[in-house]
Parts: C-alpha cells; structure tokens; sequence
C-alpha cells in the first residue's frame, strides 16, 4: 500500500530521516513510535507530501508519489490525515467541514455528501453535533470530526499524527474508539502516537524510530514485552515511568 | 459657535448642492465609502502577491507598496489631478481625481492589513485544507480568506476613519467637501475664523469618534466570535 | 501629444535652489516637530501611568481630540483660528518669526504627541507586570523605576511603531504647503507652475520623498536591531 524506497529528507544540515526503506500493507494497522525528534511526524507527513524529500521514492497504492509532474492535490485526495491539532475550519459547522472537500472536489453531488456526511459524523458519535461550530466543541469532539472530514473522501489509507497528543487524558478515549473501529473495519493506518494500549490492542506492526531512521520493527506483543536494540529499551523504560 | 452652526449647518452638510455638486459633510463620507470600497480588491490582489511564493509576483507587489507608504498623500493627488485627465483623454472632476488618489493610497495600507490577517491564521489551516486534496487557490478562498476578512474587520474600520480624515486634503484641488465649505464659510464670515475651525474640528471629532466607537463594538464582536486557535475547547 | 522630458531643467536655478530651499523646510519642520512630539508625548504617557483619574481623562481626551480630527484642520486651526484669540502683539510676534511655519510645527507635533502617547501606553502595558515591583522592591523610587527600567524597556517594544510615527509625521509636513509653507511639495507645484514641466519637476520631488522615507525605515531597521537583546525579544 505504502512504500519507502531509499527516502532521505533533510532540513538545511540537519538529517530528519535517513535511509528509510519499508513498506505497509493493504489492511495493516501500523504505529509509529519513538523519542521526540526521531523524524517519526516528518515520515508520516512525507506520505502525503505535506514534506518533501531530499533523496529516495515513495509509492502509495502504487502510485510513485514523489515523481517530477505528480498532481499533489489528487494524491491527497486519496489520503486521509488527522492532525495533532486537529486544524478543523472555524469558520464551518461540523457537517459543513466534513462536506466542504467532497463537494468541493467533486466527488459527490450536495445532497450525496450531507447525507454521507451525516453517516460519518454518527459513526464518530457526533450526528447531534453536525450544526455545531468547532469552538463549541471540546477537543476531543473536534478530533473525531477532523476523521470524519478525512473519511469523507473515501480515502484507502488514513495517516494519524500524533492524534490524542493535544487532548485531555479524559477525551483521549473517545478518539481511540473510533480509530479501534476503523482499524477493525479493515482501514490501511499508520499512525505515530504514545499510546502503548492502543497499539497493544489493534496494531499489526510497530516500527520504532530513532535519529530519523527505522531502528526495529516487530508486532506489538514482540516490541513491548522483548525490544532488541538497546535505544528501544530505553526508551520503553522511560515511558513506563 | 453655535449659532454658526445653527445658520450654516445645510452648507456644511450638502455644500452648495443643489447651486453646485453635493459637498460638505456627505461628499465626505461618500469620497470615503467610495475610495475605501473600490480599494479593497486591489488591496486583496496586493496582498496575495506580497505572499505570493513566486518572486514574480512579490517583488513588484511589495515595491508598490513601499512606495506608497513613503509618499504623502498630497503628492498622489497632485500626480492624479495632472495625468488623469491626460490619461482618460478629457478633463476629470475634483471629486473623481480625488478617488483615484485615495484608491492608489488606501489599497496599500489594506494590502498590509490583509497580509497580517492572513498571517495571523494557524499554519495548521492552510495544511488541513490542502491535505483534503484542496488546491492552494482553493484553500485560500474557502478557508483562508473568510476567516482573515473578517477577523480583519476592525482594522479595516480604522483604516475607514483614516481615510475620513483623509478626503480632508481634497480642498487642496477644491473638491467641495467638509473641510472647504469650511474655508469658504470663512471667508464670508471673516471675522470669526476660531469659531469656524472649531466648529470644523468639533464636526470631524463627533463623526470619528463614533466611527471608532463602532469599530469598538465591531471588535468586540469579532473577539466573540474568535475563530479559536486549535486547541483551546470547551469541556464536553 | 509630444511631450519632450527635460529633467535637466529642474536641476538649473532658480528651481534647484527652490528644491533645496523646500527640502530643508521638510527637514526642519520634521526634525523640529518630532522633537516637540516626542517630549509630549512621552510626558503625556508618564503622567498617564501615575494613574489619577482627573488627568487619565485629560490625557485621553486630549488624545481623542488629536487623532479623530484631520491633520490639516489642525494646522487650519492653529493658523488661522488661533491667532484671532491672541493679543495683536504677540501675533505680530509670530509672524514675525514666520507664522505659517510655527504654527504648522505646533499642529504636527500636537497632534504626533497624541499618537506617540498612546504607543507608549501599549508598550508600557506590554511589559510583564513584575518588572515595576521588581524595580520598587530594590527600593528605587517612581521616578527612578521609569527612567530605569520602565521607559527603557517601553521604548524598545515601541521602536516599530515610533519608526512608523515618524515616516507618518514626515509625511504629514507636505500638508503645511496649505497654508504656504515653502516645503517640498510646494516647490514641486512652484516649479511646475512657472516651467510647465509638470511631470519632471513631481518626478524629482517623488524621489526625493521615495530616498528620504526609505531612509527612515532603514534607520529604524538598524535601530530595532541594534536595540534587540541577545535571545530574542
């Protein structure tokens, strides 16, 4: 579904990511972890272009995403991202910022999209709150409406950065449900986050990160109960307390 | 003083209309209204090209503003009340060249107050948008730009009572506004010269004073309405 | 329409002298006016910061009074309403001296004052509150804490927006041509009227305002950035 091939970005002398050669799968839920500055924000933020690299290719559903002439808009459109801060549109109503790409881009007709919209602001529990703006509503609700804005593009893969990070630690369970749900469904994720018990329950494979390179890669079970690289095992034991 | 104005107050509300063009008081706030509004698109097009990415544009976007930020704007009228007419082909009235003058004038400052409202905005918004698959152009008109006017709008509206003060330099090309029905009650009244001039200050400070008291209002409103920075939420 | 430039004619005298003559009035009644609305204007933002309700609302009117009306009714006023108020002597006083440049120079700087006064206000304001107790707690003294700590921290928040008074009270001389003040813009308009080489003789003037404005930007680059202290502020 994704790969990297030899990708290598860098900001000015600093080296962000180096020698990243990987790929996910069609269905596979994928975390991404690791210490602050580990380049894991810039790899998933270079799967849809919102950071360009230096060296080496990326492909999404088979599609070489960072060829000269690629038309960026319409890989995006095939890629849904959640933001760590969520970036909902202030000025639109819930409903009005899930349906605004869809109609915008043509993708369905206004009617088509309200009624899609509504579907998935009731998926993420949120139907009763489609004609609220976001400053009425608390963080956690603007997260799950930021994945319903994502989904409503019918995406094949959603990117997750850093989604309960700027939450209260009482509304991160309410955004971790439904990324569980999607996951269950079959989604293609990838998501860089801290939370151990998400990746416990509904994660396929951990990649851990470190000075912008893949250190070790491994299923949940493996990665948390037996890390093999000693940056690894730091850093897991630094996050238990 | 007050009787003054008690004589003389149609003279300084409508100039000599219906002896002569509408003046006084309403061809000012109308020179105003007029020259604001037109200035707005090209302040927008200036804006966007000061942030534009390609040098094309920024380069001549941010020297036409530069230049008009240095010179007075006694110099833009006297350039317009020459080459308008030379340009258009036929003589112009004092109101029009006036106008342009104001229009050249006020399209720089609003270019910058465009440029920091839209600057003002998280970086999160412009990114949010294009990861949907948006385009820049679309992003900006349905994102960016709702959001930048109106958050702008208080600034607008001070720049509103700038230009108010402003149309008072149109009696330098006798243009029949406030400030020459002014002068011309002077010269008839002649003997009463501070009492006409702080009848003419008092009338331009009662007006801008409830301009600026209006912007204050509509200020307020905005901080209401505070398109919030992204994580500041209400308890569920 | 043939018109033939001819640049050089604006530079032979009588105009050069004119051109020189206009520019060092813009520079003198700049110069002095900045002065005379710097000191108000920091004055009026001191006296605001003693906090007496009888001379905050002083102070505000007057800052109210002097921003809402146009610059040019203010000169207007002082020209020509002023002097009908005063006693024959000291009038004839003033022109002697040179009215329409005075008083040109007390508007400008009057109503300067006003807007220096209230960027002072905010700058005060935007100073973290601890630095005047900080400064009292060591047991400096009101007038001490302002001239040492206060004042000094103001004034380097405020630079942006005092570099930009200043271009705007530059700018605002051009309006004492009203009441026949010889300063730049008027020489442009002498020099046009008597030569008939209109864009030549504004084209000139235009530079000269376009050099000296960017001039005062420039200094207020280097002044900002000298002012600024080491880890950023």
């Amino acid at each position: 579904m994704i790969t990297f091939h030899d990708v290598n970005k860098w900001y000015g002398d600093y080296q962000a990511l180096a020698d990243i050669n990987a790929t996910v799968e069609r269905g596979e839920v994928l975390v991404v972890c690791g210490p602050s500055g580990s380049g894991k924000s810039t790899l998933i933020r270079t799967i849809n272009r919102l950071e360009p690299i230096q060296s080496g290719r990326i492909e999404v559903n088979g599609e070489d995403i960072t060829r000269k002439g690629a038309n960026v808009d319409e890989q995006r459109s095939h890629i849904g991202f959640v933001f760590q801060q969520f970036n909902l549109f202030p000025h639109l109503s819930a409903i009005e910022n899930v349906t605004l790409a869809p109609v915008m881009l043509k993708r369905a007709n206004k009617s088509e999209a309200l009624e899609q919209g509504m579907a998935l602001l009731d998926k993420v529990g949120l139907a009763h709150k489609a004609q609220a703006y976001p400053a009425q509503l608390s963080g956690g609700q603007q997260q799950r409406v930021a994945i319903a804005r994502a989904l409503a593009m019918k995406p094949p893969v959603m990117l997750f950065d850093e989604p309960t990070s700027a939450l209260d630690p009482e509304m991160v369970g309410e955004v971790l449900q439904v990324m569980k749900a999607l996951a269950r469904e079959g989604m293609t994720m990838v998501c860089v986050t801290h939370e151990m018990g998400f990746a416990r329950e509904v994660a396929d494979t951990v990649w851990f990160m470190d000075a912008g390179r893949i250190v070790e890669t491994g299923t949940p079970e493996g990665f948390f109960t037996n890390p093999q690289s000693p940056r690894a095992q730091k850093f897991l034991s630094e996050i238990r307390h | 003083m007050w009787e003054i104005l008690s004589d003389n107050w149609l003279l300084l509300l409508i100039g000599q209309y219906p002896n002569g063009p509408m003046g006084g008081l309403v061809a000012t706030l109308s020179l105003a209204a007029l020259s604001l509004t037109l200035a707005l698109p090209f302040g927008l097009l200036l804006a966007l090209g000061r942030l534009s990415s390609r040098r094309i544009f920024r380069y001549p976007a941010t020297t036409l503003v530069y230049m008009v930020r240095g010179l007075p704007l006694l110099m833009f009228i006297f350039w317009a009340y020459f080459f308008v007419p030379l340009v258009i082909g036929r003589p112009v009235a004092g109101f029009t060249t006036m106008v342009v003058a104001l229009v050249c004038y006020e399209s720089a400052y609003l270019a910058e107050i465009i440029r920091a409202g839209i600057q003002a905005l998280p970086k999160g918004q412009m990114e949010a948008g294009r990861a949907l698959g948006l385009s820049h152009s679309q992003t900006m008109r349905r994102i960016i730009l709702p959001q930048a006017l109106y958050n702008m709008l208080p600034s607008m509206m001070s720049q509103f009572v700038s230009t108010v003060k402003e149309t008072s330099l149109a009696y330098v090309i006798s243009v029949q506004e406030l400030t020459y029905a002014a002068n011309q009650l002077n010269s008839v009244l002649l003997v009463r010269p501070f009492e006409v001039f702080a009848l003419l200050a008092l009338t331009y400070f009662t007006l801008n004073f409830i301009l600026t008291g209006i912007a204050r209002l509509v200020e307020l409103r905005v901080a209401r309405r505070r398109l919030a920075q992204p994580v500041q939420a209400v308890p569920a | 329409m043939q018109y033939v430039f001819d640049f050089g004619a604006v530079f032979q005298a009588p105009y050069l002298e004119w051109l020189i003559q206009g520019l060092y009035t813009t520079l003198a009644l700049t110069g002095l006016a900045w002065i005379g609305a710097f000191a108000l204007g920091t004055t009026l933002a001191v006296i605001r910061l003693a906090d007496v309700a009888a001379l905050n609302f002083l102070i505000s009117a007057y800052v109210a009074f002097h921003r809402n009306v146009p610059m040019l009714v203010h000169i207007m006023f002082w020209y020509f309403g002023v002097p009908a108020m005063l006693p024959m002597a000291w009038v004839d006083q003033i022109n002697a001296v040179g009215g329409e440049f005075l008083m040109a120079m007390i508007a400008i700087a009057l109503v300067m004052a006003a807007y220096i006064a209230e960027d002072l206000r905010s700058a005060l304001r935007a100073i973290p509150s601890g630095q005047f107790e900080a400064s009292r707690a060591l047991g400096l003294s009101y007038l001490q804490s302002m001239r040492k700590v206060m004042m000094p921290q103001a004034f380097r928040i405020a630079i942006p927006t005092l570099v930009n008074q200043t271009l705007l009270l530059f700018k605002n001389t051009s309006l004492a041509m009203a009441i026949g003040v010889a300063e730049l813009t008027k020489a442009a308009r002498e020099i046009e009227n008597v030569s008939f080489k209109v864009f030549e003789a504004y084209a000139v003037v235009t530079v000269m305002y376009l050099l000296l404005s960017l001039l005062i930007m420039w200094g207020g680059d280097v002044l900002a950035r000298r002012s600024r202290l080491a880890g950023g502020h």
